[in-house]
């Protein structure tokens, strides 16, 4: 068993004293958190020191450590669920968490569509479920100490299974509820299996005013030939600290999609580690990020070239208002035998007020030699000659400039085909910008 | 009906309009010429409202209203029209949603409601039919991967849309084949009216003989120095600029 | 395919011994005893002739520097130095502060004419036109053994001469900047050369001048065992320009050598200072014996309006680079550029980049980077642009490439870009790629062969910084880039 050392600030010994609590409660393999916890405590909180955190010190970001939701009542649930707007225009299967607890009574577990089963987590860790194997997909995703504190806390999630093709969209609903602050670690595993292809949705929210500390892990393996989207919305409250990681392992002649928007939260940090697993893969990752007054949110990706022939295609927008500061670190790795590798990446920021920041980490770590990569950042205000040409065409200065943001972050957003989908992003966005106006 | 008086403007602690005066009137296509650098173009940023320029004194008249002390916005509103020499590109920003945004913003100004997307379309097709603009490059980002002529085309189809009552074409002939100069032409002609005025700014006669001014002016060293009608433009065609830049350096 | 193949089978036979400096020179030499303490450091300063203060800023940095971490963030490794298991001074014995160039060791001379460096000053002048001529400090070791055209550099009111001579004539200028660019605090490396540096170039451009010729230092580590730190201060005051160049070679030897060294510039209102280099210490052989470690801390203050200060680079040598010459650009309007070249092969390791920090008002920086990687090696681009809150706008662009050669190499761009004035603007690009298969069939086709081809096309890939250096260092260079990569390329 791990021994706890004695560690440095309040969140840190919050931390050790919740695991020492909770640590007999949880359901499953007691070892594999101990073991993560260990890695966690060795390091404690990443700071500015620490590389990969550079940008987002949470040592100094997370002050206190907010106690663990317990289970909520059926009523609890149900009014949680109740208040929940993100992207509720978008007809799909729900599968709600609240407060880290997956929602049982509001899916019919029984009457999936074809191709879609779910085990709820809880049960499947306690019963020692046979898919449990294929969790942590990524190995170095375990050295990363977000990903450890779920893997020592997670209580309840899903795995998700699909086969064939799933016509009906799937929407993960992640909610925290409470009026004082809490923690929620909740894992998502999705098996989408060969040939099989899907569109997921997450959506993340919580209530206003309370420094919420979710911390969710949706780990994905998609096979041979499947083909996923993957849209996730971050619309959490104004005081969430919102830490969040997605963990993918794609097989060979596949697609994937993925877009993380970014409309919450006053802190939040969202990882994407994935790995190309297989040949003539094609995998695309856009961020979207909107921030204003203090907040401040951190992309991270890395994206590994396990295999040759691969396409990546990253493309992040951050647009930043206030004194709020963009953070993005982007990293493409090619091992030496991933030739014929063909991997770009984007970051773009827009400043909008003279109190931001944005800080852009583009890496390129390359070992084979028969590969195009490039990464570019760009970094700037609007551009004066087009808020010229739009005023000269009649269009007022706030008008032009919603305008030109909206077609910055348009990019980005450009790639969802599902037209609902699409029009409710579209909504997040023209709201946020109505907001500044 | 369009009144410059005295306008003396720098940009870099560089004077480039030295004094200028030029009265343009109502149904008046009024044609400035003049060699390079002698500040046709930042007349025509001037006039539209762009930042960089420094205007030391006098004044620019629409209407008998001075329009020095609105923004661009608020000129474009009240009648101004810039054709830009280099229309710009704005990429994920689409032709429709801009022609859209920039007529709404002129109907606000002038009290009427917004047009409904139907009636929209309908009026945007109609003019871009005449300006033989295919339904596709509406559907692509403003100006993005257009020829520069399909860019001109752009400018006059909202030249069309916006209905300005003044109207400035800065080299709108520059980097025109034959083919889109006799289509770009064709449109402004057909906008010609009464009520609405336009100053061609060229350095070319060539442009003028497809869009026949009332006036010319030679512009030099900042200020205009030769008015005439227009067999002014021929006489420069032939003899060329070289006179007028002999005053520049006296 | 066969062009790849062909291209691998050349690295597998590389042969990194292609080194042409490696030969050394067997004079008597004095030594202060191995490794570091005060007593090291008071025997330095004696040597010197320095005054009390020198001697105690050495001691003050040298009490900092045994509380420090030696930095381990660059992508680099090597095995533990043993910083008590060098030397810290050697000096030719019969050098003991010549007055002109007859008292300087026959064979010093003869060691520098090898390397291609005439340290008299009418067999420089022999055929060659007056504004071509180059001004040189030779560096052997941890002294100076001769400085040209100093007479004549005078004359221009321009100061050029050893550091050590300068702490000594003018302590006063010396004083004044420095440790004001590279605090002695700074990092492990530089604080270690405020403790033990031993010489270096000295330079003032006065007011107004525009300094009649080239200046350049040579630097030779020769000696066994023995680190050279060198400390280099280079001041141009108001609206003075100056060109200065540097080169370094080394002999061949199996261990391990150390090389630390300091530059500071200064460049006041509208003053300009190019600075290029030509770093061409010892790789060490294929199987990565031997070679020089350089851990070099290079910055340039442009604390003047509108000063500019440039690097230019070509860092083909050394087992390990580390080296980010960078530019603090705070006088408003000011202008920072780095352009680099940077070739690894055999088991060479390169982290290398530039650092522009906007501070100023409408202050611009450019950053043109190339990195070629064959052989084994590992080369990494590492830099950081940033404006600060009141740099209202800044301007950077950056472009760096990366071109691999065979797959046992690796190639890395680690930039870090932060902004916090929206006036400011940033561009960055970077790519990663072989040469083309379709640009070498071009080339073949038009009758040229596999090397010929290779040849001309990183010529191209590095052609935007070859410009950048004065004409004659721009052929020795690109010399220097075919060498290094020689058997490495189809």
């Amino acid at each position: 068993m791990a021994e706890i050392k004695l560690m440095k600030t309040p969140a840190e010994t919050g931390l050790a004293q919740a695991y020492e609590t909770v640590k007999t409660t949880l359901p499953g393999d007691a070892q594999s958190r101990a073991q993560a916890f260990e890695l966690f405590t060795k390091n404690g909180l990443p700071h500015r020191r620490v590389e990969e955190f550079k940008y987002t010190d949470l040592r100094a970001l997370m002050r206190e450590a907010a106690p663990f939701a317990g289970t909520p009542s059926a009523d609890e649930a149900k009014a949680a669920l109740q208040d929940t707007k993100a992207l509720s225009g978008v007809k799909a299967i729900q599968v709600p968490f609240v407060n880290g607890h997956f929602v049982r009574d509001a899916v019919d577990l029984g009457g999936l569509p074809e191709g879609v089963e779910i085990v709820p987590l809880a049960e499947a860790l306690a019963s020692g479920h046979e898919w449990l194997a294929k969790l942590s997909p990524v190995s170095w995703a375990n050295q990363n100490p977000v990903y450890q504190l779920n893997t020592t806390f997670m209580a309840d999630g899903v795995m998700l299974r699909i086969s064939g093709e799933v016509d009906t969209l799937i929407h993960l609903r992640f909610v925290t509820a409470s009026a004082s602050a809490v923690a929620t670690a909740t894992r998502v595993l999705v098996l989408v299996e060969d040939g099989a292809s899907v569109t997921l949705l997450e959506s993340h929210e919580s209530t206003d005013g309370a420094n919420h500390q979710p911390n969710d892990v949706v780990e994905m393996i998609a096979g041979d030939r499947t083909n996923v989207r993957h849209v996730r919305l971050n619309a959490e409250g104004d005081k969430a600290l919102a830490l969040s990681t997605l963990a993918l392992k794609v097989g060979a002649e596949a697609e994937f999609f993925s877009l993380n928007v970014v409309a919450g939260a006053a802190t939040s940090r969202h990882q994407v580690f994935g790995v190309l697993n297989g040949e003539n893969t094609k995998v695309r990752i856009n961020g979207t990020t909107m921030l204003k007054g203090g907040q401040h949110a951190d992309s991270t990706l890395v994206v590994e070239h396990a295999a040759p022939h691969c396409e990546s295609r990253e493309l992040f927008k951050t647009v930043i208002d206030g004194e709020a500061t963009g953070v993005f670190q982007g990293k493409i790795i090619v091992p030496h035998h991933a030739q014929k590798t063909d991997g770009r990446m984007m970051s773009a920021a827009l400043l909008l007020s003279d109190g931001g920041t944005m800080n852009n980490k583009p890496e390129l770590e390359i070992f084979a030699d028969d590969v195009q990569c490039a990464h570019g950042a760009t970094c700037g205000q609007l551009d004066e000659d087009l808020m010229f040409y739009l005023m000269a065409r009649g269009l007022p200065k706030k008008e032009a400039e919603s305008l030109m943001v909206q077609a910055f972050l348009g990019e980005a957003i450009e790639f969802v085909d599902n037209q609902d989908v699409h029009d409710a992003l579209v909504n997040v966005l023209e709201g946020w910008l109505r907001a500044r106006a | 009906m369009l009144e410059i008086k005295n306008l003396v403007v720098q940009i870099e602690d560089k004077r480039i309009l030295n004094g200028l005066n030029l009265t343009v009137n109502n149904g008046e296509v009024a044609a400035i010429m003049g060699p390079n650098g002698s500040g046709k173009s930042t007349l025509s940023y001037v006039i539209a409202g762009k930042e960089d320029y420094e205007v030391l004194d006098g004044e620019i008249l629409l209407d008998g209203e001075n329009v020095l002390e609105m923004g661009p916005d608020e000129r474009a509103v009240a009648g101004v029209f810039l054709a830009f020499q280099y229309p710009l590109e704005i990429p994920g920003v689409a032709s429709m949603t801009f022609l859209k945004a920039a007529l709404n913003a002129h109907r606000r100004a002038r009290g009427e409601g917004e047009l409904t997307t139907p009636d929209f379309i309908k009026r945007v097709n109609a003019t871009a039919t005449q300006l033989e603009i295919p339904k596709d490059m509406l559907k692509r980002a403003l100006n993005v991967g257009f020829s520069g002529g399909e860019k001109k085309r752009m400018e006059i189809l909202q030249m069309a849309l916006l209905e300005p009552s003044f109207c400035i074409l800065d080299e709108t002939d520059s980097g025109l084949d034959i083919d889109a100069l006799r289509i770009v032409s064709e449109g402004v002609n057909a906008l010609r009216s009464p009520d609405r005025s336009f100053l061609v700014i060229t350095h070319y006669q060539r442009l003028l003989n497809y869009i026949v001014p009332d006036s010319v002016h030679v512009m030099s060293a900042g200020r205009i120095v030769k008015s005439g009608g227009k067999e002014l433009a021929i006489e420069l065609e032939a003899n060329g600029y070289a006179d007028y830049r002999e005053s520049e350096a006296a | 395919m066969p062009a790849v193949q062909e291209t691998i089978d050349q690295v597998r036979s590389i042969d990194v011994d292609q080194y042409k400096y490696g030969f050394e020179t067997v004079v008597e030499m004095e030594k202060a005893p191995k490794g570091l303490s005060e007593d090291v450091i008071r025997f330095i300063s004696a040597k010197k002739g320095e005054p009390e203060w020198m001697l105690q800023w050495r001691l003050d940095a040298y009490k900092r520097w045994l509380t420090m971490q030696e930095p381990d963030w660059a992508r680099v490794s090597y095995d533990k130095i043993d910083y008590n298991d060098i030397y810290y001074y050697a000096a030719p014995k019969k050098n003991q502060a010549p007055k002109s160039l007859d008292e300087v060791d026959p064979e010093i001379l003869r060691t520098y004419e090898k390397l291609g460096i005439p340290l008299r000053e009418q067999e420089i002048l022999a055929g060659v036109e007056p504004e071509r001529r180059v001004a040189v400090d030779a560096v052997f070791d941890s002294v100076s053994v001769a400085t040209t055209f100093k007479a004549e550099l005078a004359k221009a009111g321009v100061i050029f001469m050893p550091i050590s001579e300068a702490i000594r004539e003018y302590p006063d200028l010396v004083r004044q900047y420095l440790g004001t660019v590279v605090p002695v605090t700074d990092n492990f490396f530089a604080t270690l050369n405020s403790a033990v540096f031993t010489d270096g170039s000295f330079v003032y451009i006065p007011p107004g001048v525009r300094c009649p010729m080239e200046l350049s230092t040579y630097f030779r580590i020769n000696e066994k065992n023995t680190g050279q730190f060198e400390r280099t201060l280079i001041i141009a005051d108001k609206g003075s320009y100056v060109s200065y160049l540097e080169g370094c070679t080394a002999p061949k030897r199996d261990e391990n050598q150390l090389h630390a060294a300091v530059v500071e510039l200064i460049a006041l209102d509208d003053a300009e200072i190019k600075y290029s280099t030509v770093q061409n210490w010892y790789p060490g052989d294929a199987e990565g014996r031997g070679g020089i470690y350089n851990f070099v801390t290079k910055r340039g203050d442009c604390r003047g309006r509108n000063s500019v200060i440039t690097w230019t680079q070509v860092e083909t040598g050394s087992a390990i680079t580390w080296k980010y010459p960078s530019c603090i650009l705070r006088g408003d309007n000011s202008r920072g550029e780095f352009y680099s070249i940077a070739v690894s092969n055999g088991m060479q390791q390169v982290d290398s980049g530039t650092k522009m920090i906007h501070l100023g008002k409408n202050t611009t920086s450019r950053i043109i980077s190339k990195g070629i990687a064959a052989g084994k090696s590992e080369n990494t681009y590492r830099g950081l642009v940033s404006a600060h809150r009141k740099a209202t706008g800044a301007r950077n662009f950056t472009n760096c490439d990366s071109l691999l050669i065979g797959n046992e190499c690796g190639a890395h761009t680690v930039p870090y870009i932060e902004s916090k004035n929206a006036t400011a603007v940033f561009e960055h690009e970077a790519t990663t790629s072989k040469i083309s298969e379709d640009q070498m069939f071009y080339c073949q086709q038009r009758g040229l062969s596999d090397e010929e081809a290779t040849a001309l096309i990183v010529n191209g890939f590095v052609k935007d910084v070859l410009q950048q250096l004065p004409m004659e260092f721009a052929v020795e260079a690109q010399k220097l880039i075919s060498i290094s990569l020689e058997g490495s390329v189809g």
